[in-house]
């Protein structure tokens, strides 16, 4: 057979998405509704926001839905849609005082003022399958929620908001704040600018909160392991919803706009203050949704990028910034599959050459040896 | 409860479908010899299959399998965390044994047959009939002066510990004291250097010439070590700098007034208040049920 | 007399080696490597004895085995072949299985890494070219000094600084400056803080690696001076590596010299420069002196 051209790439990839589609829609399975994802596996939606970098909770499960449940794909979707979007006003700075809490624990002390307070975690769970929810039904689910609220003792209303738990130490006089050079400051926006090192710490922190969680989860482990010099504590988790609240338009005061639903946590771990004195400093991790580990690990990082003597990966902090955003690496990874034919040629050119030249070398050895 | 009557009773569909234990036989052999192994060879540490458990790494995987290695129907278990019985991580680990093993609990430390803990040893010593799991987040002493497990492994062999001591001369040059708080260094049976896992100071010195058998298990890093009776356990120190533990500076337990047990320190309220307590709570239940009557 | 120390056959090799190595390589054949199979003869059946109280030079050019020869004595290398055996009279009885009766002891290159550490520890001490190798930069330099009393079993932090600052005192570097990292010091200081570890367990054999070779011409005189009333003062035996025939001369009363990991010529320092017989040390001599 001679040689035919490779045609019709149109219609491959095209025929590629529509497999793709099909893949998503095979079996008897009834189509998943978007308020499903939404509801139920919003575990994944709050990722997907986060690492996509957008609060749309519906937008996310319809990527994810899309993306039949690869969270890479989902959160780039959003990605992709945010940066279609118009940026119409910048969020007035907060602090997570005003939180409304729905779950807020500290492992630094045994007991603090408010209370630990557990929340919807999956923490305690005995992760042994449960092929009850196999069964899962409307009926099923009714008589759960109903079990619950009959049983709910009397008790204490828990407050709606919770004093920080680090400002306990700041009165102490133990905690080390870092300088505010910033304050005052518009802070740097990453999506418009690209990353300069050192990055201030507010860089650092907005490429942080829309990292992949797995990476920022194995370079944070990497240095509580023992690569790095850090034995964190966690002074505070908390989940709950933050207002966000923008100028007004017109007369530039205070507007509530909604809330968000975010994770924050706060990381202490021993440093040298400016004045020689022994003082914890602060590791912040702030992300959407309910996503501990992430929110974790963001705090570990940005304590190991102050690290005073760097001595592994994720105290480098070019190192964590460049290679922690998911839709950089997963895009970059996906790309080896595009075609490369031309670089290998260039290559295979290369390395013939080199066997000749080392071939012929060889031969004169074998010459000189016989004669 | 004989072994015999639970597995009647399991054949009966009362069980929870799992073996005895969770853990399988083969698991449960391989725990166990790694644990004689360790015993055999005092503070070192011993490699083994660590298998996933239904809690999560970190949580305490390599003291529950060795304890599910070992436990009996007719044991008492006594499980702590931070020296409390009531802590959400200990009855966790508890409801889980009782599901898999129904075994009887207590809270009291001279009544329990197994006994395992996070980060605390109880402060009633025990005895030669009992035994105590330690759960371990990190087994390996050396790794705050090397990262790789490769050339820990050949520290230990080689007794080459000199960075270890070095790491403590610094620490007394820089602070004036050796800055290790919990986990400090060990060295077992005058060969190894141990770390024996996130205790205070404080509960050092019990781990030397006790009766008991100390069992450790790290899941995740998939180590499992051992300090058996009488056995010295000596903190590493200097003639001049010598070990010390935490000064509780004449407190006392608000509940039960004991001044000579590891306190917690609970802050009362926003504006800070602070109040003590024992760390020990079963102890302290024990205490102060003595005191009211 | 009998030698502190004595090398026989002592050989290292890079590669598998084949029965053309020893002719193919060596100062005739002005190479290292073996046409025939690739294999490096980094050095080969080097022989020599070296006394108490004495200085022996090891001169040659890059490749010519000088360093190789360190490496091996100081157990950083694993050797191909060869026997290193030291007297009873370094006073190491103590290490079991050392001595099998004999006035001399086993080959120390057999030895496992336990032992070797040992006698490193408490015979050795080796001051290198480049102070990256033989300190750490981020611990203060009196922890540097303390590591070898802590190896040797130093379990008091008063002594050891007191031992610290004698050192220190000796190399001539300012105490008040003993906390502080040698990354901070200037590189003549930093030679100075390896030779005070490097004496620190009172060694009975120094080796020092081109330790000059690179500072300021004003910084090595300094150095080579207190090395040598070192040596006088604690009756060391030294190997002294260099290329500097000038450092040699100053140093060492009796040399050897190497190319492409032999040996050529060996004999009294004086008579070796003044009337050099091999037609390559002849060359050195020329170009340099």
């Amino acid at each position: 057979m001679g040689y035919v051209a490779v045609k019709g790439g149109i219609e491959a990839i095209e025929n590629a998405c529509r497999l793709f589609a099909l893949e998503r829609s095979k079996g008897e399975s009834s189509p998943l509704g978007v308020d499903q994802i939404r509801d139920q596996l919003y575990l994944a939606v709050d990722r997907i926001m986060g690492e996509g970098g957008l609060y749309a909770p519906d937008l996310a499960a319809l990527a994810f839905k899309q993306a039949a449940g690869d969270t890479f794909e989902a959160s780039f979707m959003l990605r992709a849609y945010r940066a279609t979007q118009p940026r119409l006003s910048y969020g007035l700075p907060a602090t997570t005082e005003g939180m409304r809490v729905i779950r807020r624990i500290s492992s630094a002390f045994k007991d603090v003022p408010g209370g630990q307070i557990l929340g919807p975690t999956s923490d305690y769970t005995l992760r042994l399958l449960d092929f009850d929810l196999l069964e899962d039904d409307a009926a099923r689910r009714a008589a759960f929620r109903e079990r619950i609220f009959n049983d709910l003792p009397d008790g204490s209303e828990v407050p709606e908001t919770f004093p920080k738990v680090i400002d306990i130490l700041r009165r102490e006089g133990l905690l080390d704040e870092a300088r505010r050079t910033e304050a005052g400051q518009a802070p740097p926006d990453i999506t418009r600018q690209s990353l300069n090192f050192p990055a201030p710490r507010s860089v650092g922190l907005q490429a942080m909160a829309r990292g992949e969680t797995g990476g920022m989860l194995l370079l944070a482990y990497s240095s509580m392991r023992g690569y790095g010099n850090i034995h964190p504590t966690l002074g505070e988790l908390r989940v709950g919803y933050l207002p966000l609240v923008v100028p007004h338009p017109d007369s530039g005061e205070p507007y509530t706009v909604g809330e968000v639903k975010v994770t924050e946590a706060e990381v202490l771990a021993r440093f040298e203050g400016q004045d020689g004195l022994p003082r914890f400093s602060l590791g912040y991790g702030v992300c959407f949704g309910q996503n501990e580990i992430k929110a974790i690990s963001m705090a570990v990082l940005d304590r190991c990028s102050r690290s005073e003597r760097p001595g592994c990966p994720a105290e480098d902090q070019e190192f964590v910034l460049y290679h922690i955003d998911g839709i950089e690496a997963m895009g970059f990874c996906n790309h080896w599959k595009l075609p490369h034919y031309v670089d290998f040629l260039s290559d295979l050119d290369r390395l013939r050459t080199a066997q000749q030249i080392a071939r012929k070398e060889g031969c004169h050895a074998d010459e000189r040896m016989a004669g | 409860m004989l072994m015999s009557e639970w597995l009647a009773d399991d054949a009966n569909g009362s069980g929870s479908g799992y073996p005895f234990g969770f853990l399988d036989d083969g698991a449960k052999k391989e725990i166990r010899r790694g644990l004689l192994k360790a015993v055999a060879i005092p503070g070192y540490q011993v490699p083994y299959g660590s298998r996933e458990m239904p809690i999560a790494r970190g949580w305490g995987t390599g003291g529950i399998q060795i304890t599910l290695s070992m436990i009996l129907p007719d044991d008492i278990l006594k499980v702590i965390d931070q020296g409390c019985d009531g802590s959400v991580n200990a009855i966790n680990i508890k409801k889980f044994y009782q599901s898999v093993a129904n075994v009887a609990v207590t809270t009291d430390t001279l009544a329990a047959t197994l006994i395992q803990t996070r980060h605390r040893i109880p402060e009633e010593p025990m005895t030669a009939g009992q035994i105590l799991v330690l759960q371990v987040p990190y087994p390996e002493a050396l790794r705050e002066v090397e990262p790789s497990e490769t050339e820990t492994r050949r520290m230990h062999a080689e007794a080459d510990y000199g960075r270890m001591w070095l790491f403590l001369y610094e620490d007394i040059v820089r602070y004036g004291e050796i800055s290790i708080s919990y986990r400090y260094p060990v060295t077992v049976n005058g060969r190894y250097i141990m770390d024996p896992s996130p205790i205070p100071r404080w509960d050092i010195p019990k781990l030397h010439m006790a009766e008991t058998l100390f069992l450790f298990g790290a899941g995740r890093e998939k180590r499992l070590y051992a300090i058996p009776p009488h056995t010295r356990v000596e903190p590493l120190e200097f003639e001049d700098h010598t070990f010390r533990v935490e000064d509780f500076g004449g407190k006392s337990c608000s509940r039960c007034g004991a001044t000579d047990t590891f306190l917690d320190e609970i802050i009362g309220d926003a504006d800070g208040g602070r109040k003590f307590f024992c760390s020990d709570s079963g102890f302290c239940d024990k205490r102060s049920a003595a005191w009211n009557r | 007399m009998e030698p502190l120390i004595r090398v026989r056959g002592l050989t290292k090799r890079f590669g598998n080696g084949c029965s053309r190595c020893p002719e193919s390589t060596g100062p005739d054949s002005e190479t290292n490597r073996c046409s025939d199979c690739g294999t490096v003869i980094a050095c080969n059946d080097v022989n020599f004895n070296l006394y108490r109280d004495e200085a022996l030079g090891i001169v040659g050019e890059s490749g010519s085995g000088k360093s190789t020869l360190v490496r091996l004595l100081h157990f950083e290398w694993e050797a191909t072949a060869g026997r290193f055996e030291i007297s009873r009279e370094a006073g190491l009885g103590e290490i079991p299985g050392l001595f099998n009766g004999g006035g001399s002891s086993r080959n120390l290159l057999e030895l496992n890494t336990f032992s070797k550490r040992l006698i490193r520890n408490a015979l050795m001490g080796i001051v290198y070219q480049n102070p990256n190798l033989g300190l750490r930069m981020q611990v203060s330099s009196g922890g540097n000094v303390a590591e070898r009393l802590l190896g040797g079993g130093w379990r008091n932090i008063a002594a050891m600084r007191k031992r610290t600052a004698d050192l220190l005192e000796r190399t001539e570097i300012p105490v008040e400056r003993m906390d502080e990292p040698p990354s901070n010091f200037s590189g003549g200081m930093q030679q100075r803080v390896q030779i005070a570890k490097a004496l620190s367990n009172n060694p009975l054999i120094l080796f020092l690696d081109e330790v000059t070779t690179g500072l300021d011409l004003s910084v090595q005189a300094r150095v080579l001076d207190l090395i040598r009333t070192l040596r006088r003062e604690y009756r060391l035996s030294m190997l002294v590596v260099s290329h500097d025939l000038g450092v040699i001369n100053l140093l060492c009363q009796r040399t050897m010299v190497m190319k492409n990991g032999r040996v050529v010529e060996a004999g009294l320092t004086d008579q070796i420069l003044q009337d050099p017989q091999h037609r390559y040390t002849q060359l050195l001599v020329a170009s340099q002196l």
